[in-house]
């Protein structure tokens, strides 16, 4: 029986882990190409799963319409943000900047919280059946397509990075904003995109999530969740992202059924990641994939 | 109309035939302090490959990023002056956009994308184009260059002399009017060195490729030189066909290092020193 718990557990965390790894990924695409470090990544979430859920209940729409406009949203809206509050930072202490993504984050929190209450809110069911079994285990639909999408999302990702030609431009940019103004690529356009592509992709963890656990302002807490994340995996590094979301979803587990079996502590499932974050700064601070300039020997 | 056309065609007045870059008179700042450039002006025939000659500090980068429009990542602003290319001035637009307008700078020090492959820094290099010929122009490189094609891996781990191919392959992918070269000889061997020069005039007679080239190496850069300018102290010093600054005494001393025989080496003759180090 517990070992079963165990294994379920575990899924559990993989599941959640490939989110993390999504959310990530969008973090560190945003930390690469234009060195912030986005405080409001969680809000992204937050904002992009109230707009679908408006969209669905208020107006009626059904769900994948609501899904796509919430992502075609959410990328204006990353756009934006960009153009109108970052841009003109460009240049501003490191310090600065970062002050100004928690404010932002402070301010979205506030602002949905005053547009659509403070209490969550259900999704209209979306999925035939809440629940499939698969190999004896009880998984959530919810999961299964949040899954799906993740991988999707990430196999899109190392599609865009390593083929397209934005997407060579983006890592040319995240190599050194001279070398690809040399290259004719504009700077301004690549911090853009990268914001407003990593707005829409946590769009899609936002909803994922929204239909799990209904829509709250505790969805911007998968943004600070997501730090010990990147910062495993390594801070720049978009494959990091994953591997660092899959093992904190699966540790943030275990703990959890190791707390709830012997050690009856409470709150270690919340806590660990943390626990985590601060011994891998301790010992690996650059990360498990963190690249440090290559040397020619 | 036809007739004043034919008239040109006939016998173009060496005036008329504008240069196809002109940099007229412009003055560089830095960090609104740095006087970097004093009123440096050069032109650059369409075909030319023009030399950019200078000792450290001369200004000769500063020059090019002026052009390229690099110097504003550095906090340089050409505070006086114009630059004109195709007739258009082009003076404190972006750089990428100068890039568009077919201005590649192969920066110093190469600067090749290191954690990308180096097929990856060629398709990079054409990132402007949007026509269909990136696939033949990236076979073009490898004729010029068949070493490139077996490197697969990484290009920070490519030798200095395959980098220095690598940053000049990714200006010929950018199919550019106009190709400004910072140091191509830094850091090589005397053998790659001739190479890349060789290749390097080889480029501009096979494209057309005008090439503003600035150089360390005097001698090297003179022997594929149509006309060359030298600099000193931000201004330029001479200037004249290849042929002329090869034979001129100055030159030839300062900058070719083939002194003038003993009396001009002698302490007590130091006046043709004197224009050289009137800074000291």
């Amino acid at each position: 029986m517990t070992s079963s718990l165990l294994l379920q557990l575990i899924i559990n965390g993989l599941i959640i882990g490939t989110l993390y790894g999504v959310v990530g990924m969008c973090f560190v695409l945003i930390y690469k190409a234009s060195q912030v470090v986005n405080f409001a990544q969680g809000e992204f979430l937050l904002i992009g799963a109230w707009t679908c859920w408006y969209l669905m209940t208020a107006w009626q729409i059904p769900f994948i319409w609501g899904f796509l406009f919430s992502i075609a949203f959410m990328m204006l809206f990353g756009l934006a943000l960009q153009m109108l509050v970052l841009r003109p930072l460009i240049g501003e202490p490191i310090i600065s900047v970062i002050m100004v993504t928690i404010g932002l984050s402070i301010f979205f929190q506030a602002l949905m919280k005053w547009m659509f209450g403070t209490f969550a809110q259900p999704f209209p069911p979306i999925f035939p059946v809440a629940k499939v079994e698969i190999l004896g285990l009880q998984v959530q639909s919810a999961y299964l397509m949040s899954t799906g999408v993740s991988l999707a999302i990430m196999a899109g990702f190392a599609w865009f990075f390593k083929y397209s030609r934005v997407g060579l431009a983006m890592r040319a940019t995240a190599f050194s904003q001279q070398v690809a103004q040399s290259l004719g690529i504009s700077v301004r356009q690549m911090f853009a995109l990268s914001w407003g592509i990593s707005a829409a992709v946590s769009a899609v963890a936002g909803v994922v999530v929204g239909i799990v656990n209904g829509v709250s302002s505790a969805l911007s807490y998968f943004g600070i969740k997501v730090f010990p994340a990147v910062i495993l995996g390594g801070l720049d590094s978009i494959f990091g992202a994953v591997v660092g979301g899959l093992i904190i979803g699966v540790l943030e587990n275990v703990a959890h059924y190791f707390d709830s079996q012997f050690l009856h502590w409470g709150n270690l499932y919340e806590i660990v990641p943390f626990y985590a974050l601060i011994v891998i700064l301790m010992i690996k601070p650059y990360g498990l994939f963190g690249t440090r300039d290559i040397e020619r020997v | 109309m036809t007739d004043a056309a034919l008239k040109m065609d006939a016998a173009p007045a060496p005036d008329a035939a504008a240069p196809l870059l002109a940099v007229d008179n412009i003055e560089v700042v830095y960090n609104d302090v740095i006087l970097v450039l004093r009123g440096l002006s050069l032109k650059v025939p369409k075909g030319q490959i023009v030399a950019l000659l200078g000792s450290n500090g001369a200004g000769k980068s500063t020059t090019l990023k002026a052009i390229s429009g690099l110097l504003k990542s550095e906090d340089g602003e050409v505070t006086r002056g114009q630059i004109t290319f195709e007739g258009e001035a082009i003076k404190g637009i972006e750089p990428d956009r100068i890039v568009r307008r077919g201005i590649f700078q192969v920066m110093e020090g190469r600067r090749i994308i290191s954690d990308m492959t180096a097929l990856e820094n060629l398709r990079l290099g054409a990132f402007t184009r949007r026509d269909n010929g990136v696939k033949d122009d990236i076979d073009r490189v490898y004729h010029y260059f068949p070493r490139l094609k077996e490197r697969t891996g990484l290009a920070g781990y490519l030798s200095g002399g395959e980098q220095q191919m690598l940053a000049i392959g990714r200006a010929i992918m950018a199919r550019p009017k106009l190709i400004l070269m910072d140091e191509p000889s830094m850091g090589l061997s005397p053998l790659l060195v001739k190479e890349v020069f060789a290749i390097i005039k080889q480029l501009n007679k096979d494209l057309g490729v005008t090439i503003l080239l600035v150089e360390q190496n005097a001698r090297v850069a003179l022997s594929v030189a149509d006309t060359g300018y030298i600099m000193e102290q931000g201004k330029i010093v001479l200037d004249g066909t290849a042929e002329q600054l090869q034979s001129n005494e100055d030159v030839k001393e300062f900058y070719l290092g083939q002194g003038g025989g003993e009396e001009r080496k002698s302490f007590k003759n130091l006046k043709s020193f004197k224009r050289r180090k009137r800074w000291l």
